[in-house]
């Protein structure tokens, strides 16, 4: 990387991200990276990688999606023997197009739900079974099922009424410069994206795929893992996964992302 | 908890050679990483794989820490009769995995 280049492009968006800061309370938001131009991290993948995800059978994220169908209609817990598809039936019809909403505001629990925060108090509400741990294979297999149903369908989340402050706060973090390296999500996924970074292309940092089944981990992953994985990067502080900064920051992430299509489960280096 | 998938095509004409796909999730630990506090993690790998056709042999794989984890293997096998393929394994911690597949020979 050449720092007095990227610190150039960063001048030249900086109008931009102080206007967005300044908007705040205004409804449209301004983008950085417009509308027609997100690409996909697929995008910047190798030619492999992309034959891999395309690929029904060899794309090893079926295993869990496979996994996730068998534990859908699979009963749990003490509320009588319930399975998710006691109440929500077949998947194929109930949960298309619900993980293009998330994350959502949940009036009945007064906070913002991601798909995995949903299923838990799915499980610990109605089936009275215990919540499924954080990047658990299980809650990856079910998440991983979910957002299946929804392969090819556009995102997109309400940012208004009682969203609104998670996204804020999500949009703040975005644009926060953070840890040893000094480096905010913007310095690499707005103002460098396209450019290498050792051996990798960086991306412009879109949650369309996720849970992804990512090669230097040898398994499936959370988008919240693959956070942490940057706040390593930039050796910041390596908040929980599930922790509100990153939720509100996956609210910010699927806004940032509107439009593009739901890939789960994809496959990435 | 072992899962797998396995591919077979639908219709097989006898003697025709005809693809098996099959994939396993397993995390295929090698023995040779350290956990975070640097205490060695323990060898897991599926280190026998047999396929066995009608209860006789067709493949056997002795597997071991340099296959990447899930791993997915895919060969090619002939029949002279319908009958069933049955895909068992077994990893270093004991465990054991089997799936099956139907096998429908036309003429």
């Amino acid at each position: 990387m050449k720092p007095a280049r990227s610190a150039s492009r960063l001048c030249q968006r900086l109008p931009a991200l102080l206007l967005a800061a300044l908007a705040g309370t205004a409804p449209a938001q301004q983008r950085v990276i417009p509308l027609t131009e997100l690409k996909s991290g697929l995008a910047y993948t190798g030619e492999d990688v992309r034959a891999l995800q395309g690929d029904d059978f060899a794309n090893p994220g079926m295993l869990w999606v496979e996994r996730g169908e068998k534990l859908w209609s699979t009963p749990a817990g003490a509320g009588g023997g319930q399975s998710c598809a006691s109440c929500h039936q077949d998947a194929k019809a109930s949960m298309k197009g619900v993980s293009t909403r998330y994350p959502a505001f949940d009036t009945a629990a007064g906070r913002l739900f991601n798909i995995e925060a949903r299923i838990n108090a799915c499980r610990t509400d109605r089936q009275k079974a215990e919540a499924l741990k954080p990047e658990s294979e299980d809650l990856l297999a079910l998440t991983a099922y979910i957002n299946h149903q929804s392969q090819g369908l556009p995102i997109k989340v309400a940012i208004d009424g009682p969203a609104r402050p998670y996204f804020e706060r999500g949009r703040d973090f975005y644009y926060t410069k953070r840890g040893q390296m000094n480096m905010s999500c913007a310095t690499c996924h707005e103002a460098n994206f396209g450019k290498r970074l050792f051996a990798e292309t960086i991306s412009q940092g879109h949650p369309n795929a996720y849970p992804i089944y990512r090669l230097e981990w040898q398994t499936m992953g959370s988008l919240h893992r693959r956070m942490r994985s940057c706040l390593f990067g930039v050796r910041a502080e390596l908040l929980p996964v599930g922790s509100p900064p990153l939720l509100d920051l996956e609210l910010f992430l699927a806004w940032r992302a509107e439009g593009l299509k739901v890939e789960t489960p994809g496959v990435r280096r | 908890m072992a899962d797998a998938r396995v591919q077979v095509p639908a219709q097989i004409k006898r003697g025709a050679p005809f693809e098996v796909k099959i994939a396993i999730r397993h995390a295929m630990e090698t023995g040779y990483r350290v956990d975070d506090v640097g205490k060695p993690i323990k060898r897991n790998v599926i280190r026998e794989f047999v396929c066995k056709y009608n209860g006789a042999e067709a493949l056997r794989v002795d597997m071991s820490s340099g296959f990447a984890a899930n791993p997915l293997l895919q060969f090619w096998l002939t029949a002279g009769d319908s009958g069933e393929l049955v895909f068992e394994w077994l990893d270093d911690s004991g465990a054991r995995g089997t799936e099956r597949a139907a096998i429908n020979v036309t003429a």
